[in-house]
């Protein structure tokens, strides 16, 4: 990945050193290691009645005074997701009660310009997962959401000085209407697929990102979304427009409180790359176990500009997420990163889409997953070149790690090709964690865990390395975290 | 006092075929062995097993280290008793830096064994990075190796020299080279001998495993043995590794 539009290269010593600081003490034994699954009463000012029929929608609408239009586009959409069948293609989601959901819960009357403005438990849920901090020190904007509404949103004034937009989508819609009626679901219409419509149907929340033409963001903005409620369904919507040769990298997190019972998660992002621009989207999502996670992420470049997708997909009970790029005109440049950790009770159905719809467009897929302790890993991409789109390139490696028996993993590579004048690769590896390797760093004195984890960050290493330094640790604590006490 | 390796009556299967019929050899601090034999007599049977190997099971027999019976303890419990092996193929360890790799290892030995399922404490960088360019420039190996993935890509002769330069910080009391002359030109022999040369102390003990004479005109051995089909057939002072280049290995057949 062009690493030179990103900070440079993080010193993996360091990101190890940064690592040993931050993990805490924690017992071997196999239990929930999953270190946000601590939730605060339910403090909501409103929630809709569980389950989604009209009124739901109407109702969503309503509080938020927005204009007509957006209205009918959310009832449209409705009608689409009742009308379209459950996937069956992906993972299991016919265990999921979408009767027993709040599809819209409103945390606070007011959004925070400061985290002084926040209520108290918002506020400490934000502290615990270390945002303020990360805030001060290396971000350009943040955002903050808390089940269905944005609770805080900053920007630094200097890039706000330059043109630059960072609000949440609510906010982009009641200022920046006519942007919005001009981008919302272009990429992905309603009927694109059943959760697409979901979404659109009950979209509450998400980041609005518009950077001006020649603007380039050079420090990450950020949204965090967090789920506090029990049986919560959160869809926030997401729209990124870089306008010509702007640069942004913009970085989500997501965490959720360890439940019984199911939530869901059901985002969809729209991200408009025009000519010469370059956007980078990273993913480090960490679902407490109890969480669907099914997300529509499409971008579109334009000539000579170039998309990235960085995705980390870690915990959730089933995640079916697939980044796409469509390329449109000639130089555009799609890249998509994506690692998976699937352990017990987990399916992460995760990969890319990469659409070659002009001449000279290029792409590279790279996905690493592991799975263990019963996990399930698939890898399910699209490598499309049309008809037309000569001289394109595009490389695909996935590559899986599986560390027990138990644990499975699949590939799912659809490839159409409808040009003959292309260079396409295509490679795919599945490996068990190798004796060989084991027994090889046992010998230099490495307990088997010690061992299992090196052997775990190298196999990530490739994608790790193409994160700034803050979420390189942060990436690799939370998969430390992950093989905590799986071995044995 | 100084470490003993004593390998007593060892038989060893590997899926039921037995490979070790009998092995009987001590390996003390100061000394160093040189173990010849043709190809499939058992050599590296006998290396993995020291170290540990999982897939090797000991039918009979013992191996002490200073009187204590190691065939029990894991490989890493092993290593930080002062034992090492350097293996004949190192395994790649892809997006692993030699350094970073090393630096745990070297934390694990020195400083004890992580908590379970926990990060080993490390020494401190600076420290660390100072000794790692001292040993490999002793070794004639450039510093960029240090951030090169381990054993992954690595020519022959980059494979046995990365190994020595593990056995250099790891600093070990009894180790063991299986093949470490195997796959090197002249050059790369004469540096990778002199690495081990260079370490060669009354502290420590070398079983050197070999097929050929050849690195025994770098790494002089005390005592030369034989192993044909599982065991020790003959051993001798260093003229028996002359005589056998002589003669080949022809000349134990009649001892099997």
């Amino acid at each position: 990945m062009a690493a030179e539009a990103m900070k440079e290269m993080p010193d993996l010593a360091k990101v190890q050193e940064a690592i040993d600081q931050a993990v805490p003490t924690k017992g071997s034994e196999d239990t929930d290691d999953y270190q946000y699954g601590f939730h605060y009463p339910d403090e909501s000012v409103f929630r809709s009645k569980k389950g989604l029929r009209r009124e739901t929608v109407e109702e969503i609408s309503w509080i938020k005074e927005e204009p007509d239009w957006m209205l009918q586009k959310r009832l449209e959409a409705l009608e689409i997701y009742f009308s379209k069948p459950m996937p069956q293609w992906g993972g299991n989601l016919n265990a999921l009660n979408f009767d027993d959901i709040y599809y819209y819960v409103k945390p606070t009357d007011s959004q925070g310009k400061t985290w002084d403005d926040v209520p108290d438990n918002i506020k400490e849920t934000f502290d615990r997962i270390g945002i303020p901090e990360d805030e001060r020190k290396f971000l350009g904007g943040v955002g903050a959401q808390y089940d269905s509404e944005v609770v805080y949103h900053s920007l630094k004034k200097e890039l706000s000085d330059q043109g630059v937009i960072f609000l949440d989508m609510d906010a982009g819609l009641r200022e920046y209407p006519d942007l919005v009626r001009e981008y919302f679901t272009s990429i992905i219409p309603s009927a694109d697929n059943k959760f697409a419509a979901l979404n659109t149907a009950v979209w509450s929340g998400g980041s609005f990102v518009y950077i001006p033409a020649g603007v380039k963001v050079d420090i990450p903005l950020q949204a965090y979304f967090r789920i506090n409620s029990e049986n919560m369904g959160q869809f926030e919507r997401t729209l990124i427009i870089a306008e010509e040769g702007a640069e942004v990298h913009y970085v989500e997190g997501c965490t959720a409180p360890s439940f019984s019972s199911d939530s869901l998660h059901s985002a969809v992002v729209e991200i408009f790359c025009k000519p010469g621009s370059r956007v980078r989207y990273t993913t480090i999502q960490n679902w407490a176990n109890n969480v669907y996670n099914l997300v529509t992420k499409r971008a579109v470049a334009y000539r000579d500009a170039t998309m990235e997708w960085v995705d980390g997909n870690l915990g959730s009970k089933l995640t079916m997420k697939y980044p796409s790029v469509y390329m449109m005109e000639p130089g555009a440049h799609g890249e998509i990163l994506s690692i998976a950790f699937a352990s017990r009770g987990q399916h992460q159905d995760a990969g890319g889409k990469v659409i070659h719809a002009a001449p000279h467009t290029s792409s590279i897929i790279t996905s690493k997953s592991i799975s263990k302790n019963g996990g399930r890993a698939s890898y399910r991409g699209l490598l499309k070149v049309a008809k037309g789109a000569v001289g394109s390139k595009s490389n695909v490696v996935c590559d899986a790690l599986i560390l027990d028996d138990e644990s499975r993993s699949d590939t799912y590579p659809y490839i159409e090709i409808d040009e003959q004048e292309v260079t396409i690769g295509h490679e795919a590896t599945v490996s068990k964690i190798g004796d060989e390797q084991l027994f090889y760093l046992m010998s230099r004195g490495l307990s088997e865990a010690e061992a299992s984890n090196m052997v775990v960050r190298g196999f990530i290493e490739p994608l790790v390395r193409e994160l700034p330094m803050e979420y390189a640790v942060e990436m690799n604590r939370l998969i430390q975290l992950q093989m905590e006490g799986s071995v044995g | 006092m100084g470490a003993e390796l004593a390998i007593r009556n060892l038989h060893v299967k590997v899926e039921g075929n037995e490979i070790l019929t009998g092995v009987d050899l001590t390996v003390r601090a100061g000394e160093v062995h040189s173990l010849m034999g043709p190809n499939g007599s058992g050599k590296s049977t006998l290396a993995y097993i020291l170290m540990g190997h999982p897939a090797y099971e000991v039918d009979e027999g013992e191996v002490l280290l200073d009187g204590e019976n190691i065939l029990e303890l894991e490989p890493d419990e092993r290593a930080r008793k002062g034992l090492f092996l350097a293996f004949q193929y190192p395994t790649p360890i892809p997006g692993v830096s030699v350094a970073d790799f090393l630096r745990t290892a070297v934390s694990s030995i020195r400083l004890g064994p992580s908590e379970e399922g926990r990060t080993t404490e490390l020494i401190p960088m600076r420290e660390f990075r100072k000794e790692i360019r001292e040993r490999m420039t002793e070794l004639d190996i450039d510093h960029s190796f240090a951030r090169r993935h381990l054993n992954d890509g690595f020519s022959g002769g980059e494979k046995k020299r990365a190994e020595i330069l593990q056995m250099s910080l790891l600093k070990p009391r009894i180790a063991v080279l299986d093949e470490t002359d195997s796959g090197l030109d002249i050059d790369a022999l004469r540096a990778v001998a002199d690495g081990v040369n260079r370490q060669l102390s009354s502290e420590l003990g070398v079983l050197l495993i070999t097929h050929y004479q050849r690195i025994l005109n770098y790494i002089e051995p005390n005592f030369v043995h034989i192993m044909v089909d599982g065991r020790i057939v003959q051993s001798g002072g260093p003229e028996l590794a002359h005589e056998l280049e002589a003669k080949g290995y022809d000349m134990v057949k009649d001892l099997v």
